[in-house]
């Protein structure tokens, strides 16, 4: 097979199957093009190949086993190479989260949406660059560094799962693990044009994710196409014992059959607004009317307090984070800094967290603090149900929600400069989906005039993620955005 | 609303971050801004709205209260900047 990176995953899966590649060659011809291309782009803070190697040999024995006897039944995952954003722990392979306060931490245990996609046979690439605790639009808040964008590599590929998303965009892997608190897997789906499933809160497990926002937290994945993303959703959804907050229901099968015919699809005023790129409108609503083409009914609806998502995830977010990352003290794991107990807090801390990081801790601390509890934390939470609400309504009358990912393409490298507030203003689509606990998909839709992909997501109610796959599989079968690839030299 | 050098020393202690003075001016701007482009939601009205803490529905499924294999010491200790006979060993809280 001349380049099997250029494979699907189903592709991938198929030729694995016929033995037309194995799983050691396919993951090779990765490990290869990473060493040729990521020195440019910077996507993985970590490469695993000896593990790889012998999780790809173990896939090989399991895919010869299944030829020997054809009615063993393998998930499509088995031998396919992924990479896995490092907020995600595997047993003893260095979790960063893009910070240097967990410099050298090595998991006792690993996340059980990565050891439920093992178990389905996936082989791990490596860990891949992220905004520090996952906080950014950009990855420019890495303690490592920036990714950037294969499309073109002055811009940013989104965040905070930009390293997994620019992975997947150069071909480095067939998928990646990312996760989505306020759109990080979204928005870089969309500004590096590949396709991102951020599921229901509490659809995949918690447990081994390195917490950031716990009542926003979600475990995704990215791919060529909806299609590629279905047996990831699968392998890794379903209730853990060991994540309360994951859902008991049932998983319903994924049926792609790009039947979208009385699909009822709502489109939200309040996402079209000043300031947006025309060339990211224009896209969505020609994507919108591809799908009434397909037999879709399209409708204008209205979600009133869209533009309150912004202030109200900017304090529950950071709020959750300040508890969280009080962990963070530099006596069981990480690093450590200060002489004493009394400066061994400050200093560790202070030292080893990056600008984002404290910024967001100081913002959820003041939010939490007392005289500007109510006023800040606790009226965050109650427009939080104004919001979720606005979703009850809209699915009373629709079955998904279509809207841009972001207002823009991918931006410029160092172009948000030092003003967090302009680069919050970056998350302003995707932060709802969190704040009500929704599934949403992103896919790409069309190019601006600079080649750049432009992205569109659907939303859906809380567990319908196989409606959500079905309809945006159903624009994929009809459209080829998604097979585009960026061109790319060596650096 | 301004927050004060004095405001941002204070959160600061509470979160346990050491600042330089550079880092406290920075923050005392950048967080003025985001707290200001947050005032709008004080002009919602909430007065009949119930707050959201989580998206989960209640009363969350829980595990059978047995007793199972838990995570080793010697592993659980091996992140540590610093262990001894099998604890974390921290500086002195107390001087002898």
């Amino acid at each position: 097979m001349s380049n099997p990176t250029a494979l699907t995953l189903l592709q991938a899966a198929a030729a694995l199957r016929a033995g037309e590649v194995s799983s050691a060659e396919l993951t090779r011809a990765c490990l290869d093009r990473i060493a040729a291309l990521d020195g440019g782009l910077h996507a993985f803070l970590t490469v695993t190949p000896e593990m790889a190697e012998a999780q790809a040999a173990e896939a090989d024995r399991r895919l010869a086993e299944a030829r020997r006897s054809p009615s063993t039944a393998l998930p499509p995952t088995v031998g396919i190479p992924i990479a896995v954003k490092d907020v995600l722990c595997l047993r003893d392979v260095p979790a960063t989260a893009g910070s240097r306060i967990l410099e050298g931490f090595r998991p006792p245990y690993p996340a059980t949406a990565v050891a439920r996609l093992l178990e389905a046979g996936v082989v791990i690439l490596g860990k891949t660059n992220t905004d520090e605790f996952a906080m950014g639009s950009s990855t420019e808040n890495s303690a490592y560094g920036v990714t950037h964008n294969p499309w073109d590599v002055s811009r940013v590929p989104g965040g905070s799962s930009g390293g997994s998303a620019a992975a997947v965009a150069a071909g480095l892997c067939c998928a990646a693990l990312g996760t989505d608190t306020g759109g990080s897997v979204r928005q870089p789906a969309a500004f590096c044009g590949v396709t991102g499933l951020k599921p229901s809160y509490g659809r995949v497990s918690r447990y081994g994710l390195i917490a950031f926002g716990s009542s926003l937290d979600t475990v995704g994945a990215l791919a060529h196409s909806a299609a590629d993303l279905v047996p990831l959703y699968l392998g890794m959804a379903g209730h853990d014992p060991r994540d309360s907050t994951s859902a008991p229901d049932p998983v319903p099968p994924v049926t792609l059959d790009g039947d979208v015919r009385g699909l009822r699809v709502g489109v939200p005023v309040e996402y079209f607004i000043e300031g947006m790129q025309p060339v990211v409108e224009k896209a969505v609503r020609e994507a919108v009317e591809v799908l009434a083409w397909l037999g879709a009914q399209v409708k204008t609806i209205h979600l009133p307090h869209t533009d309150l998502a912004l202030p109200v995830y900017y304090l529950i977010a950071p709020a959750e984070a300040s508890a969280n990352l009080a962990r963070y003290d530099g006596v069981r794991f990480g690093l450590r800094r200060g002489e004493d107990l009394a400066t061994q807090y400050l200093a560790t801390r202070g030292e080893l967290f990056g600008p984002e990081v404290k910024r967001r801790i100081m913002l959820g601390t003041y939010a939490l603090s007392a005289g500007y509890y109510d006023a800040y934390y606790g009226q965050a939470q109650k427009a939080r149900t104004l919001i979720r609400q606005d979703f009850d309504r809209a699915f009373a009358e629709v079955d998904v929600i279509a809207c841009p990912v972001a207002p823009t393409t991918a931006f410029g490298i160092g172009q948000h400069g030092d003003d967090p507030l302009s680069m919050y203003l970056e998350d302003v689509f995707t932060l709802p989906a969190n704040l009500a606990g929704l599934p949403a998909v992103a896919f790409p839709v069309g190019f601006d005039a600079d080649g750049l992909p432009v992205g569109m997501q659907l939303h859906a109610p809380r567990l319908a993620e196989a409606e959500l796959l079905r309809a945006a599989d159903a624009y994929q079968r009809v459209t080829d955005w998604h097979t585009r690839r960026p061109q790319l030299q060596a650096a | 609303m301004a927050l004060t050098i004095d405001e941002v020393r204070h959160i600061a202690r509470l979160a346990r971050l050491r600042l330089t003075p550079e880092e406290e001016r920075r923050y005392a701007e950048q967080l003025s801004a985001i707290l200001d482009y947050a005032a709008r939601l004080s002009q919602v009205d909430t007065s009949a709205i119930s707050p959201t803490a989580t998206v989960s529905p209640f009363p969350a499924p829980l595990r059978p209260d047995v007793i199972q294999p838990s995570l080793p010491q010697r592993r659980a200790l091996a992140n540590a900047p610093a262990a001894e006979g099998g604890l974390f060993r921290v500086p002195p809280v107390l001087e002898s």
